[in-house]
């Protein structure tokens, strides 16, 4: 092996390299271009519109924005909040309903209909029926230990998003080739153990992008605990709303949502990434 | 005495019988060669073996315990018995290092530093010491059947199965594999490997068996098998494999 590391490259690869430098620059300049014009077009067309000044003075009022920014701040904590604990608990029910579908034998029959029935169930369910079943009609039940609306609230978004979730884990356990599990039964590994250290971690890597998804989507619905009293972000936009006749608090809490979700996507976007460079073997 | 002792094994695949009563028996420090034609049932004996499909009828006995038996807990006998398959099947998200001691470690409850110096030591072995860090997807098909092997003998196995363990590999690659598999046999390690590979079979077996119809139809010393087969399907099949020049 005498393949050196340092290497004169040769005239042609100069050209080449000069050549993907100078098309490089052209391409962002070009891009900048267009963005700008097609940027000054747009504002054009919505400033000039005939209702542009009713409608900016109604939803981009800054001194509205100003008075309402800290109510819909403290109902955006609640949001991150919930989302935080409803994605971790969505993400563990549905990891264990998706291995406990993939239970081989008569014993485990009756576990894996439920497990069934269950992502059934709850995938068919609109999240608003779960969400006023739990928040209004379990505390109707009047048991003792009842505990507080919010929880029953997150518990709703979890039992919903776990349907979901559950089934990208089994798509990801499907995925792992048979002869992965020879190999690793071959060792003399259990069972669980091969879920845990071989099956488990394959599949979980290959399906992390629609994982992320859905949390990216389950944040946008954690909000709807507000129906049953708590107070979120949208909840406290309307509230203010209410109170001013105008809709610039509505503006101020779409901008927080984007704001939060932005670095989820971010990470969703850059994990997708490897997964595809992986899958292509680079 | 004999390591490994299958009686009238019965194998069917929803109809299909693959295995029709077949006997065979390994010695001690043994290599058994099985060939036969593609579908003759050579995979399907080693999985049977390795206990990694449920048999229809027959025993098997490792070292005089009958492994076939009902209530023998078949994680426990694989423990016992390496397996190497065709196509490697490293585990693709964990490195050299860790493929290698995963079952030591989580089977045999080694530490980690135990189970890496053995690791490090049978790789330093086979010349891949330098490519413990290293993921499969970075290795050559040659390196990474090697890695499989490792692994395999990472449990210390009494017998070692191995399943076409060069016919995935490009032909200058076929080598290093089977230098490997020589060494082995030197060492001492008891083994059964299916292959289509007729020289290396006459090279390195013991014993050669010839798979068809779900038996063995002959069996002996590769001068003898290879040399002057007694069945006429035997003296078929080979004429067809002298006629394709692979032998
Ligand atoms: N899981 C399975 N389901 C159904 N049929 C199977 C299965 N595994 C093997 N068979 C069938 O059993 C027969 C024997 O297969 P086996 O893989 O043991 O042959 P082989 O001798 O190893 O062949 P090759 O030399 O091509 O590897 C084949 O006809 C195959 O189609
Ligand atoms: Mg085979």
């Amino acid at each position: 092996m005498s393949a050196t590391l340092h290497h004169e490259p040769s005239p042609a690869q100069r050209a080449r390299a000069a050549h993907r430098r100078r098309q490089t620059v052209l391409s962002v300049l070009i891009a900048a271009a267009s963005t700008a014009a097609v940027g000054t077009l747009l504002a054009i067309a919505v400033t000039g519109a005939p209702g542009w000044n009713r409608v900016r003075e109604s939803f981009l009022d800054p001194e509205i924005a100003r008075d309402a920014l800290p109510r819909v701040l403290t109902g955006l904590w609640l949001n991150v909040r919930l989302l935080v604990c409803c994605a971790i608990g969505a993400l563990l029910l549905g990891l264990l309903i998706a291995v406990l579908r993939t239970l081989r034998g008569p014993v485990f029959f009756p576990i894996r209909a439920l497990a069934a029935g269950y992502t059934y169930t709850f995938r068919g369910l609109p999240l608003i029926i779960v969400l006023y079943v739990l928040t209004l009609g379990v505390p109707g039940l009047r048991l003792q230990g009842m505990p507080p609306v919010l929880v029953l609230g997150g518990l709703a978004l979890v039992l919903t998003y776990g349907g979901y979730l559950a089934e990208v884990f089994r798509a990801g356990i499907e995925s792992v080739h048979p002869s992965q599990l020879a190999a690793a039964r071959s060792l003399g590994l259990t069972y669980r153990q091969t879920m845990r250290h071989v099956v488990l971690p394959q599949a979980v890597r290959r399906v992390a992008p629609p994982l992320l998804n859905d949390v990216v989507a389950l944040q946008k619905d954690v909000g709807l605990v507000s129906l049953a009293g708590p107070i979120d972000a949208v909840r406290a936009a309307q509230i203010a709303t209410a109170q001013t006749f105008n809709y610039t608090p509505y503006i101020v809490a779409g901008v927080l949502f984007v704001l939060l979700a932005i670095p989820l996507i971010a990470v969703t976007d850059q994990v997708t990434l490897r997964a595809a460079r992986r899958q292509s073997g680079g | 005495m004999a390591l490994l002792r299958c009686r009238g094994l019965r194998k069917e695949f929803g109809g299909q019988v693959v295995l029709d009563g077949l006997d065979l028996t390994v010695a001690e420090h043994q290599v058994v060669a099985l060939i036969g034609a593609s579908g003759s049932g050579k995979s399907t004996l080693l999985r049977c073996v390795n206990l990694l499909e449920e048999l229809h009828d027959g025993t098997i006995e490792l070292d005089g315990e009958e492994i076939s038996a009902p209530g023998v807990d078949p994680d426990k006998v694989r423990r016992r018995i390496g397996m190497v398959f065709q196509s490697y099947n490293l585990f693709p998200h964990l490195s050299v290092l860790d493929n290698i001691t995963l079952a030591p470690r989580r089977v045999h409850r080694r530490s980690r530093t135990e189970a890496e110096a053995r690791a490090r030591e049978l790789l330093d072995r086979v010349g891949l010491g330098a490519k413990a860090n290293a993921y499969p997807d970075r290795l050559s098909g040659g390196q990474q059947q090697r890695v499989a092997i490792v692994r395999a003998l990472a449990n210390s196995p009494r017998l070692l199965l191995l399943d076409e363990v060069t016919s995935a590999l490009d032909p200058e690659l076929v080598g290093e594999v089977l230098t490997m598999i020589r060494d082995l046999k030197a060492d001492g390690m008891t083994m059964v490997l299916a292959t289509h590979e007729m020289g290396f079979a006459r090279d390195v077996a013991d014993q050669v068996c010839f798979l068809d119809g779900g038996r063995v139809v002959e069996h002996g010393p590769p001068e003898q098998l290879f040399g002057e087969p007694t069945q006429p399907r035997t003296r078929q099949f080979l004429a067809r494999i002298i006629e394709a020049g692979r032998l």
